[in-house]
């Protein structure tokens, strides 16, 4: 599979923390990419890092070969960096279609406010907001919120997208529908990165998954080989996941 | 375009009309409400729609008065030095807005408010220039009667104030405006989506300055004697706030309506009340915003409220 993106050595302090030490890593065009750790490990800086919102101490992030490791986020957006927040980011007082609007109007060269809005339409419907296009994004539910990430996402026409925590907040039917969301993303062609707690997601969907542990890359490989690694039972999933999942890094 | 843009464009060109039932008093009254509604449609463009509140309008007004004064002193023809003036405002706006608009909230409020003085003190200190403290007379460019004087100042801020509402109107419609919009309502969300919000913000506010410079210029102009303490005053900056927020922030016909009440609730007040005139003007605001705190605008909002319930 074709290198998409590349981290050489990327380091971020925050004054005296290193949220991310020296972490090296490819991400292959159409892979659906899991990134798990625990909570403070460095994944969302991580995210932050390659979208442009804290830049990287050290080290360069290369986008098919173009180094862009000091490019502005608008800049990145535009190359087809697309991402959704852990913490929803709406245009609150906007209605759900004139989120995806922006979304379009602003990442795709010569959109004017009328195409984007009637283009709108067919993101909305992908991730099943049609019926709440006329709404104020501020109504919709944390469900729905966060699937209007997603139109928003998607509608930047991204080469690739990164999932912060899609389902944290969400009750197994949501989740279920999320999954399902990210699979039809997948199929689509672009190529995802996904932060995510839950490990059954995780496995369902991941083609490689790699750990993130006090900002350093603990393991990278096939789903099913890196939770039965034991530094990454040590650090994350405990002794007894692995045990329920018969995949002890002991035994 | 939308309806309420329409409105606005209609009531502006029909106000044209003013001169032709007017003595020198209702024009004079009527030239202020011009100038009152290019301020308060200015200052919406980067208050209103970028959310960013801006105190630097009397900076602009005063910088605007001054250029197209001195311009003027040196013998330039009126119709030359105010279109300089909303160039160099423009021009100048721009500039500092890409630094100060770095800042948000209350460190941009204050930084904007700080422009104002440190224009003052610049032309109070440019003696050479400007006449600093002593002020700066500006020739005649009216005609000759009273009355005739007076139309003509009306006319010349009529068309700045046109011209800041095609502007108002063009923003609001374009991606421009919609942008702006973006902005205030999240702006980490609009520069994840691919939006220059540096660039967008250094264009709104100085096409918020622009033609509060204009109307700087034909102001020094109309009234012929300029001095700093005159025409930095903060009460520009503050009054198209309270214009805006009695309108209905965001929305170009809501503040232009917003300015003319305001001018009529000012003009009444100071008419009948001289002496506690600015404590009852400033209780009345204080009322309008408890009671609206969307300005005139939501009136419109629950008529159309109203109608769906009933519909």
């Amino acid at each position: 599979m074709a290198e998409l993106l590349r981290l050489d050595a990327v380091s971020r302090r925050f004054s005296g923390l290193k949220a991310l030490d020296e972490v090296t890593l490819d991400v292959r065009r159409g892979e659906v990419l899991g990134l798990i750790g625990p909570n403070g490990a460095g994944k969302t800086t991580l995210v932050n890092v390659v979208t442009g919102v804290t830049p990287a101490t050290s080290g360069t992030v290369t986008l098919q070969g173009r180094d862009i490791t000091r490019l502005k986020t608008f800049r990145l957006a535009r190359l087809g960096l697309a991402r959704t927040f852990q913490i929803v980011q709406p245009f609150a007082e906007l209605s759900v279609l004139d989120n995806v609007t922006a979304a379009i109007l602003f990442s795709q060269a010569g959109a004017t406010v009328k195409s984007a809005r009637e283009a709108a339409m067919a993101d909305l419907a992908f991730v099943g907001l049609d019926r709440q296009a006329a709404q104020p994004a501020a109504t919709l539910t944390l469900a729905m919120r966060k699937r209007l990430e997603l139109a928003k996402a998607l509608a930047m026409k991204p080469r690739l997208l990164f999932l912060d925590e899609v389902n944290a907040g969400l009750n197994s039917a949501e989740v279920e529908r999320a999954t399902d969301l990210i699979r039809r993303l997948a199929d689509s062609g672009i190529t995802i990165v996904m932060i995510e707690h839950l490990m059954k997601v995780v496995l369902n969907v991941c083609t490689r998954i790699l750990v993130l542990h006090n900002g350093r890359l603990i393991a990278d490989g096939a789903p099913r080989e890196v939770i039965a690694h034991p530094a990454v039972v040590q650090a994350y999933l405990g002794h007894k996941y692995a045990q329920q999942a018969g995949l002890d890094g002991r035994a | 375009m939308t309806r309420s843009a329409a409105i606005l464009l209609v009531l502006v060109a029909a106000y044209a009309v003013v001169p032709l039932f007017s003595d020198a008093y209702l024009l004079r009254l009527g030239t202020f409400a011009s100038l009152y509604a290019v301020l308060a449609l200015s200052w919406n463009i980067v208050g209103g729609f970028a959310g960013y509140p801006s105190f630097a309008t009397a900076a602009f007004f005063g910088f605007g008065a001054y250029t197209s004064g001195v311009l003027q002193a040196g013998g330039l023809p009126l119709g030359v030095s105010v279109p300089a003036a909303a160039l160099a405002s423009f021009v100048l706006a721009s500039a500092l807005g890409a630094v100060l608009l770095r800042l948000r909230g209350h460190y941009f409020a204050i930084a904007s408010l700080s422009l104002v003085e440190v224009f003052r003190e610049l032309v109070n200190n440019a003696t050479d220039l400007t006449g600093g403290g002593m002020g700066l007379n500006i020739p005649l460019s009216g005609s000759s009667g009273v009355l005739q004087d007076a139309t003509f100042f009306f006319y010349a801020m009529w068309a700045v104030l046109l011209a800041t509402a095609l502007m108002a109107t063009f923003v609001g419609a374009s991606k421009l405006g919609f942008g702006l919009v973006c902005i205030r309502q999240n702006e980490t969300a609009a520069t994840m989506v691919g939006l220059d919000t540096t660039l967008y913000k250094t264009i709104a506010f100085g096409l918020s300055a622009c033609f509060v410079g204009a109307s700087g210029g034909i102001y020094a102009a109309w009234v012929h004697y300029i001095d700093p303490s005159d025409v930095f005053d903060i009460l520009y900056s503050v009054k198209p706030i309270v214009m805006a927020l009695i309108g209905g922030l965001g929305s170009s016909l809501g503040v232009a309506i917003g300015a003319f009440v305001y001018l009529a609730l000012e003009e009444i007040v100071w008419r009948n009340y001289i002496q506690i005139h600015s404590g009852l003007l400033g209780l009345l605001i204080v009322v309008m915003l408890l009671f609206l705190p969307h300005g005139l605008m939501s009136f419109r909002g629950r008529l159309l409220r109203r109608i769906g319930r009933h519909g």
